[in-house]
């Protein structure tokens, strides 16, 4: 599977990641080797198997509704870059 | 007892210590301390020591033995990977990302821990986010492994190796001495593969089995908690410890943690033990061969059976592994973004901070595996990769399952080869993915795992053997472990080369 | 998310979606085609996924534990409650309730998104098809439920404090939120209100969700579209958050007038999201959705998938409340009302509540009901609209009223008089009868005193009386005259039958 340069940047603004161009001609080869490689997975016949969706044999467990958390305004800011009146300050979103 | 002598014993041989009153707490924190603080420099196991705080906690623990109220850890000083949070005490998963981060909160594992009465000598070096069989991408600087190789004439040579990671940390500070224990995490081989490598015991155990809350995530249906240790009953010691129930992990089992160190010395008479023939790769080196047979003769001798078993799709899941992973850690590291904790790189608004951050706090391994999971989730591609590799996970874990019908353990080694030397290599990716390729299907079938120092290589360095479980049968894994243990010695670093 | 795109079967809406909800363009005959995504927000008291409070209006980031700031090594854990009410809602809607549904992440990137992917459900949801019955201008049409799904609410994001900085509060971060999709059915604005104001009901009388727009606890997403009668389904636009009954309405017939312009004039729609902007009265492109949004869907390997048993169902229907369809039949069968009094009455499980309270009062509720029934709609209804009062503030109480209501029954006293009683209940209170009595407004039913009346008023009124022989419809004039005479207390029936027997009509 030929990863190029085009895909690199499509896949690093996806994730959030800046990629020089340089970086990004590195990273083609590096992709395109690894997404070669586990194609080897095309080799098994998985027509009539299950996906592995539960890794435990339990049952989902669920909590009863009652407020056991919360009030820890200082905990949650305690290490954010930028915090004022225990808002989070970020850069403005461009809508 | 001198301050050498104490960092040399056993988990054990420690716990037995206290309770005679051979020596204090104290006296046991203080020499694991002096012990990091010479011998650091030379290993870089830990990237935070914690001696005082160790010390205000050994205090502690020379109350409680004093007043016969012992937990079943008190005053045991441990090493904790940096992937563990640990309340008011920096944690880092070893990455810029997360810059001083210092949760207000403990890891469900260490406080099992605190409770127990242990000692918190400092947090461990490992790969940046636990992604990594070498311990060489850390933002911390590479761990050194205490082993060196011995040329043919004896002489030791000056290369650096590798203690395998991601548990690098963990695996050269118990080997070196430098604490008890510690623990580790595994999500594709990051407990088995660096014990193998040092020579020590490191134990994976059932996906389930030890509580995910406060340990940083990597992959989420992979990752476990597990211990580093000297000796099989040390580890066995360790992990009852560490395991418990925990209702904030859906993914934790809500049953009792067995005695494990029950199961130390336990016959083997009537064990059946599997051999499954897909472990034996092409260029194999012979004498991974050779121990996996001294393996097989000694688990005979001590009263078990052999039998050869096929786990047909064991290939596949090292590359079935390489999309999962990469899948859940693409979306699990999605809340390092700067805005909460950690690394903030601004930009001209917050699609470019996150960017700059991003790009600026994660290392290379990372983003190369972050981009990869990204992809294989991506439009058009789900079916092919993600959904693919789910369902070649489901045909390992049912060839184990098979195999459950005809043997009660499987024996195969550990790693392809002994510690290799740093930046041998970190060149090329896969080179690297397929250290794991004896460990990796036991994550991809949620099973238990024990890595057992069995031999030493040509070179003089560490071999391991593994033995792999039934679902939440780590006691057979013990009892087994400690078979090997037993024929095989024990395996402590010859030469003190770095304090 | 999953709306449907093929073209949808019309057998239950031909007889609503006929030609009055075309609209007229310059080429022809247009019809609107929308659907609509409801996001309502989950009564409970605690959060989807963790134990922090759901409770509005709390100082910022104070309602939001570790879970919901996504810290390092967290993890979800579901709210058992929050799967009941989806469960209830289900039933509601006549839905299949699925007994095994997953949770996937839905990966993107927003400040107000703290763990970088939001916690939902997207191939296998909790609640499947489904359908509600809405009434439109008197005709009854069904209205087809696509799908119910749980995922977490995202945090707020404050932009308009500082040129350059935004500021995050958390503490809606992870709410529940019940995703209600219905099938692309409506084909007006008029459709579509009745369809989200149904919905509200249904979601208010399960106590499932408060439905409360301005709050935001019920946000509407109207997908549009247009075509030509019998075409293939358009190019449909996404309006996004639409939070009121009427924005929905006015967004729809604006986003409707748009497209039909855009495809007249030669251009063609781009399937977009948008926002409606009430000021302007018109939809804007959202911009920052530009980039088609790739959410790398996957099931939440930190859950598994959600379980339960038919017994589970069954319990929960055992016990659910009588809902308004239900309880609307029931008092048309039950009292003979129409279904429009009816419709009023059940509209808002309040008004519902108040009128069974009424009812359970009565000492005839056959003889009443209907009585009772057109006094809280007309007389009490009304007075609380003009007063801008809701139910639950009513100065006259369920029992005073069912009181007033059983001495009109009684025939104690008049209509006429009644409604003096009830002024002095809503201005002063007190008990009916003690009123009725102390003040002597008893309805004289004495036939000595009101025959004594009427030959009184026909005797002095001969000319009146030729009249209404000739005509007899005139007889109310005397009616009145009698009443009048006895101080208002006649019983018109009575009245009325002495009247007719005097007159010979």
């Amino acid at each position: 599977m030929k990863v190029d340069e085009a895909t690199v940047h499509r896949i690093a603004r996806l994730a959030r990641i800046k990629v020089t161009a340089e970086e990004a001609r590195g990273l083609e080869k590096e992709l395109t080797g690894i997404l070669d490689w586990v194609k080897m997975l095309d080799e098994v016949d998985t027509r009539n198997v299950e996906p592995m969706t539960r890794v435990v044999p339990i049952v989902l467990r669920q909590r009863i509704d009652t407020v056991t958390d919360g009030e820890i305004a200082r905990d949650v800011t305690a290490n954010a870059p930028k915090v004022e009146d225990h808002f989070f300050v970020v850069p403005k979103v461009v809508e | 007892m001198s301050k050498t002598e104490l960092t040399k014993l056993t988990l054990t041989e420690a716990r037995d210590g206290l309770r005679k009153k051979s020596f204090t707490a104290v006296e046991l924190t203080a020499a694991f301390n002096d012990a990091i603080a010479a011998g650091n420099g030379g290993l870089n196991a830990y990237v935070l020591p914690t001696p005082e705080h160790a010390l205000a906690q050994a205090r502690q623990s020379d109350q409680r033995l004093a007043a016969g109220k012992a937990g079943a850890l008190e005053g045991l000083p441990l090493g904790i990977k940096d992937l563990y949070a640990t309340k008011g005490v920096r944690t880092t998963a070893c990455s810029k990302i997360l810059g001083d981060f210092t949760p207000t909160y403990e890891s469900t594992v260490t406080q099992n821990l605190w409770d127990a009465g242990a000692v918190m000598l400092g947090k461990l070096n490992n790969d940046e986010f636990a992604m990594g069989s070498s311990n060489e991408t850390s933002c911390f600087g590479n761990v050194i492994n205490p082993w060196r190789r011995k040329a043919v004439s004896g002489a030791l040579s000056n290369d650096k190796l590798v203690p395998g990671g991601s548990s690098g940390g963990s695996s050269a500070a118990v080997a070196a001495d430098m604490c008890l224990a510690a623990t580790a995490t595994d999500t594709g081989g990051s407990i088995r593969q660096p014990a193998a490598l040092t020579g020590t015991v490191g134990i994976k155990p059932t996906y389930g089995r030890c509580s995910r809350w406060g340990i940083v995530a990597f992959a989420s249906s992979l990752d476990q908690a597990g211990p580093i240790a000297k000796t099989t009953r040390d580890a066995a010691i360790l992990l009852k410890a560490m395991a418990s129930p925990d209702p904030k992990d859906s993914t934790c089992v809500d049953t009792p943690v067995p005695d494990y160190e029950a199961e130390i010395g336990k016959s083997l008479k009537g064990l059946r033990v599997g051999v499954p023939k897909e472990y034996r790769i092409e260029g194999m080196s012979a004498e991974i061969e050779v121990l996996w047979q001294k393996g097989i003769a000694w688990l005979k001798a001590a009263g078990a059976t052999i039998h050869d078993i096929s786990l047909p799709h064991t290939k596949y899941a090292l590359p079935a592994y390489y999309i999962v992973a990469p899948a859940e850690c693409s979306s699990n590291l999605a809340r390092y973004d700067g805005v909460r904790y950690g690394l903030r790189v601004p930009g001209r608004d917050v699609t470019e901070t996150y960017e700059n951050t991003r790009a600026a706090g994660f290392g290379k391994e990372v983003r190369r595996r972050i981009l990869i999971g990204t992809y294989v989730l991506s439009a058009g591609y789900y079916d092919a990769y993600y959904l693919k590799a789910q369902k070649v996970r489901s045909l390992i874990k049912n060839d184990f399952d098979q195999a459950w019908a005809k043997v009660d353990c499987i024996l195969t080694p550990t790693t392809p080869s002994p510690a290799f030397a740093a930046g041998e290599k970190s060149g090329d990716p896969l080179a690297m993915y397929l250290e794991d390729i004896f460990t990796v299907t036991v994550n991809m079938a949620g099973l238990p795992g024990i890595s057992v120092p069995a031999g030493l290589s040509s070179q003089g360095t560490p071999l391991g053997l593994q033995l792999i479980g039934k679902p939440f049968d780590e006691g057979t894994l013990f009892r087994a472990g400690q078979a090997i243990e037993d024929a095989a010695g024990r395996f402590p670093v010859p030469v003190k080369w770095w304090a | 998310m999953t709306t449907v795109t093929k073209a949808v079967p019309m057998q239950d809406n031909a007889a609503a979606a006929k030609s009055p909800n075309l609209i007229k363009g310059n080429t022809g005959d247009w019809e609107v085609v929308i659907g609509l995504e409801v996001h309502a927000q989950v009564n409970s008291r605690s959060k989807l996924f963790s134990g922090s409070s759901t409770a509005f209006g709390a100082a910022p980031n104070s309602h939001v534990s570790l879970v919901d700031a996504a810290m390092p090594g967290m993890l979800p854990v579901i709210n058992a409650e929050c799967v009941a009410q989806a469960v209830r809602t289900g039933l509601g809607l006549n839905a299949q309730i699925n007994l095994k549904s997953v949770f996937d992440r839905k990966n993107y990137f927003y400040p107000d998104l703290p763990q970088g992917y939001q916690i939902s459900q997207y191939k296998q949801p909790i609640v499947g098809e489904g359908r509600i019955e809405i009434d439109v201008d008197g005709a009854s049409m069904k209205v087809g439920i696509e799908r119910l799904h749980l995922e977490q609410d995202a945090g707020k994001s404050i932009h308009d404090q500082h040129p350059e900085f935004s500021y995050v509060d958390l503490n809606r971060s992870g709410v529940a939120l019940m995703e209600i999709v219905s099938k692309p059915d409506m084909r007006s604005a008029k459709q579509a209100q009745a369809y989200v104001t149904k919905l509200r009901t249904i979601l208010r009388y399960l106590g499932t969700c408060d439905g409360d727009m301005e709050k935001g606890n019920l946000r509407a997403d109207v997908n549009v579209s247009v075509r030509k009668p019998g075409a293939a389904l358009g190019t449909r636009c996404e309006i996004k958050n639409v939070n009121s009954i009427r924005f929905i309405g006015q967004a729809v017939d604006v986003e409707a007038r748009r497209q039909i312009e855009i495809i007249e004039d030669g251009g063609k729609i781009d399937q977009e999201t948008r926002l409606f902007d009430p000021v302007k009265g018109e939809t804007r492109s959202m911009r920052s959705k530009e980039e088609a949004h790739d959410y790398r869907y996957f099931p939440d390997p930190d859950l598994l998938p959600l379980e339960f048993k038919p017994e589970f169902v069954a319990g929960l229907k055992a016990k659910l409340p009588e809902l308004p369809d239900a309880k609307k039949a029931r008092f048309v069968k039950d009292f003979g009302l129409s279904n429009y009094d009816a419709g009023v009455l059940v509209a808002e499980r309040e008004n519902a509540d108040y009128f069974e309270a009424v009812l359970s009062t009565l000492k005839d509720g056959t003889r009443d009901g209907k009585t009772a029934a057109n006094w809280v709609i007309n007389e009490l209804f009304g007075r609380l609209n003009k007063e801008s009062k809701d139910v639950g503030a009513s100065p006259v109480s369920a029992a005073q009223l069912g009181s007033l209501v059983g001495l009109i029954g009684d025939s104690t006293i008049s209509g006429k008089i009644a409604k003096d009683v009830f002024e002095i209940l809503w201005a002063e209170g007190g008990d009916p009868a003690e009123i009725v009595e102390s003040r002597g407004m008893k309805q004289v039913t004495d036939t000595g005193a009101i025959e004594k009346a009427v030959d009184e008023i026909i005797a002095a009124n001969p000319d009146k009386v030729a009249q209404v022989i000739a005509k007899p419809t005139m007889l109310g004039w005397f009616v009145g005259q009698v009443i009048k005479q006895t101080g208002g207390k006649a019983a018109p029936a009575t009245v009325n039958e002495i009247l007719k027997k005097k007159l010979g009509i």
